[in-house]
């Protein structure tokens, strides 16, 4: 089995601890994990700003980079859902346009090959019980795109149950959106720290020592609202608590 | 659409207004959550609700394939039944000819140069209220959430609770400061018991009923087969409206049309349990022309296109023309909660509003190039609406009309609309990421300058950034971006 980490531009920049975490997790379960260099973006932020032109380049981009694979594996809900959602639509507007099959051909190829962190763990690699251990009380807040977009269900929840010393404590209004969505941060700021602001409540009021998603770019907005608020919560990606162990714990 | 909407302010800022109004959050806050747990409820117990979810989309996008033939089958149809059928392209057409047909109706009688009106969005939409008033002619609203805004001089904020933004002690208040003014006051010692209101607002509204000789009303559905109009409510004042004048005056969207009474039963499934979660709305009044001795002896119906035929030359925008107004989307939408529905500048607020005003009225004006923006795409919307309108999906695609500009149907023209004002900016910002996107090397340069000077990153970001750092604390730069500490630990390796 071919599997490449696509572990997004966020990843790569901000939280490269997440992308680690991913590959310790994913050999620890005896996958091979590559990461071609080639990769860059998956295009959301333009796409979802209305540049749907801008990321053409970096639809084409995807499929290159990941040719040589079978698997392309992301530990981000919303980069996912933007391949497997958005990838098609651009490929078919690009067609409509009389631009030609290419794209819509590049996105065909992307789309069935590319899994959210979760997905590929329960549905590819049939594993709820990952042999993580993680003593610490836990809320978990599905994002957005991966409750809505890609249907992940219960695929968090059933993973983060198996993990050792963890306790999981429910959040009230867990699927409201916790107000990041990417440019809306900045482009209605008032309303977004609203949103942030409450969901913040939430998780503090479950007691949590952590707050754990799918998605480091909604944990940015959710982390960066806790800290200005000076709450003492952790913002954790899923990722780091299933690849912490008793021998290596999480840091 | 409505004049009262000239020269709104762009979305972020009005919503910035209702975000620090504590009271209006309050309210919002209460009623939606109310509201959606029901409709979630009621939904649930639908064993086919995916099916008639689908079943609701598929017959709107056929009929809208089609709407060409449907509308003149059904104007066949409700002039074979005795009533008249009118044209109008815009909003100024439509109230030309309902002002015009109060006349009519009235003569010279001055006690007619008032109508009753069933609670409507089409003729929200046009503005018709303050179109009859330049003519001397009084509308008077009957639903009561339209009653509380009318009195209150105030804008509907919900397309089916337009008073949504006011609690009872508000209602209250205006109840006793204005009734007086427009009719029969309201009685001595008014409380906020929301019986109390309900019989005061009845009592008001009765000797209106009574006396108009000329209803106005909207449709919910409008029957191509038949000719019949069909208006759910659950109040019972619209059948008053519908019933008791000689005149009924219905103004209707031409995308109401569904072809036959087959089609109608889905809608009257999901619509009720969208929009108030009941099974089954209390009221389901349906008409076909007129009748002898029964109900109104004349009847007018009066088409609206006002930008839905260009609004349908969009494929990816025409299925905000699917919308049964059932407001599902707004009860769940976590933006609307927060601002409001009069931040959206429209009759039509919340996410709907937020595809629909910009595509009904263009992206030219302020808040209409805003409006695409005012949402986190968090997608709830899309998953209650009965119809399934992707809002998502159509937000993303006039976001790229509002920054790119392009081609457009204005008045049945294709025409190149410029893209709106104030992205430069933002459109050399998304050019410079695309080349570096584009070009991992580049990209790589600029992650290690930016880990190398870590320490001196501030903690608050100029220009538009600021509006991050005021509510969030930034993340830190790592020492190492992920590539390079994949490079330096695996080495060539893939
Ligand atoms: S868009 Fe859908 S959910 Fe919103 S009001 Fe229209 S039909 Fe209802």
């Amino acid at each position: 089995m071919r599997v490449a980490l696509f572990v997004t531009c966020v990843n790569d920049t901000l939280y490269p601890h997440t992308g680690q975490a991913v590959v310790r997790l994913l050999e620890r379960l005896g996958v091979e994990v590559g990461f071609p260099q080639a990769q860059s973006c998956c295009g959301q932020p333009q796409f979802n700003t209305g540049y749907r032109h801008e990321t053409e380049p970096l639809v084409r981009r995807f499929d290159t980079a990941f040719q040589e694979y079978e698997y392309v594996v992301t530990p981000s809900g919303s980069c996912a859902a933007m391949v497997r959602d958005n990838y098609p639509r651009i490929g078919a507007r690009a067609a409509a346009e009389g631009r030609g099959q290419a794209l819509a051909e590049a996105a065909a190829r992307s789309v069935p090959k590319t899994y959210e962190l979760t997905e590929f763990l329960v549905d590819v690699l049939g594993v709820t019980d990952v042999g993580a251990y993680f003593p610490h009380s836990v809320t978990y807040h599905p994002t957005c795109h991966g409750l809505r977009m890609l249907g992940l269900r219960d695929r968090p929840r059933r993973l983060l149950e198996q993990v050792k010393g963890l306790e999981l404590r429910e959040l009230p209004g867990a699927e409201e959106c916790c107000g990041f969505g990417g440019t809306f941060a900045v482009k209605n700021p008032a309303v977004s720290a609203a949103m942030g602001a409450d969901k913040v409540r939430d998780i503090v009021g479950t007691g949590a020592e952590a707050v754990c998603t799918v998605d480091n770019s909604c944990l940015m907005h959710i982390g960066g609202t806790l800290a200005k608020l000076g709450c003492t919560v952790r913002p954790v990606h899923i990722a780091e608590i299933l690849a912490a162990t008793e021998e290596e714990p999480y840091a | 659409m409505s004049g009262t909407y000239l020269g709104m302010p762009a979305f972020p800022k009005a919503a910035q207004d209702a975000v620090r109004n504590e009271t209006l959050r309050g309210n919002l806050r209460h009623a939606t959550h109310t509201i959606r747990d029901k409709r979630a409820k009621a939904v649930a117990e639908l064993a086919d609700w995916d099916r008639l979810r689908t079943a609701g989309k598929d017959i709107k996008d056929r009929t809208l394939r089609h709407l060409d033939r449907y509308l003149l089958q059904l104007e066949e149809a409700v002039t074979a039944a005795g009533g008249t059928v009118h044209w109008a392209a815009d909003a100024e057409e439509a109230n030309r000819i309902v002002t015009y047909l109060v006349k009519a109706a009235g003569g010279s009688d001055s006690e007619q140069r008032e109508v009753v009106k069933v609670k409507s969005m089409a003729t929200q939409e046009i503005g018709l209220n303050v179109a009859l008033e330049a003519e001397g002619i009084a509308a008077y609203e009957t639903d009561l959430a339209e009653l509380i805004v009318q009195l209150g001089e105030d804008r509907p904020s919900h397309i089916l609770v337009p008073a949504i933004h006011r609690n009872r002690g508000e209602i209250r208040d205006i109840f006793e400061e204005k009734m007086g003014s427009w009719g029969r006051p309201a009685p001595a010692g008014l409380t906020d018991n929301p019986a109390e209101l309900a019989e005061a607002a009845r009592v008001h509204l009765r000797e209106k009923f009574l006396r108009a000789k000329v209803g106005v009303s909207g449709a919910n559905f409008m029957v191509a087969e038949t000719g019949t109009l069909v208006v759910v409510e659950s109040e019972g004042n619209g059948r008053m409206c519908l019933t008791l004048p000689e005149t009924l005056i219905s103004v209707v969207g031409i995308e109401k049309v569904v072809p036959t009474w087959q089609d109608l039963e889905v809608f009257l499934q999901t619509l009720p349990r969208s929009s108030t979660a009941e099974r089954m709305n209390p009221y389901t009044s349906m008409w076909t022309g007129t009748t002898d001795g029964d109900g109104p002896q004349t009847f007018h119906l009066v088409l609206l296109d006002n930008g839905r035929t260009d609004t349908l030359a969009d494929e990816v925008g025409r299925q905000a023309l699917r919308c049964i107004r059932c407001s599902a989307c707004l009860n769940v939408c976590p933006v609307y909660e927060r601002a409001g529905g009069h931040a959206y500048g429209s009759v039509y607020p919340g996410p709907i509003g937020a595809i629909l005003s910009p595509q009904l009225r263009g992206t030219g004006s302020e808040v209409d190039a805003s409006l695409p923006y005012a949402s986190s795409l968090c997608g709830a919307c899309y998953d209650v609406c009965p119809v399934a309108i992707d809002i998502p999906e159509v937000l993303v695609h006039l976001r790229e009309r509002v920054v790119e500009g392009g081609e457009v149907t204005r008045n049945g023209e294709r025409v190149t609309i410029k893209p709106a004002k104030g992205h430069a900016v933002e459109r050399a910002a998304m050019r410079a990421a695309r080349w570096a996107l584009d070009h991992p090397g580049a990209l790589r340069a600029g992650q290690r300058l930016a880990s190398r000077t870590r320490r001196i990153h501030p903690k608050r970001l100029p220009g538009p950034g600021r509006a991050w750092s005021d509510t969030r604390t930034l993340p830190e730069m790592p020492a190492e971006s992920f590539r390079d500490w994949w490079q330096r630990t695996r080495g060539g390796a893939q």
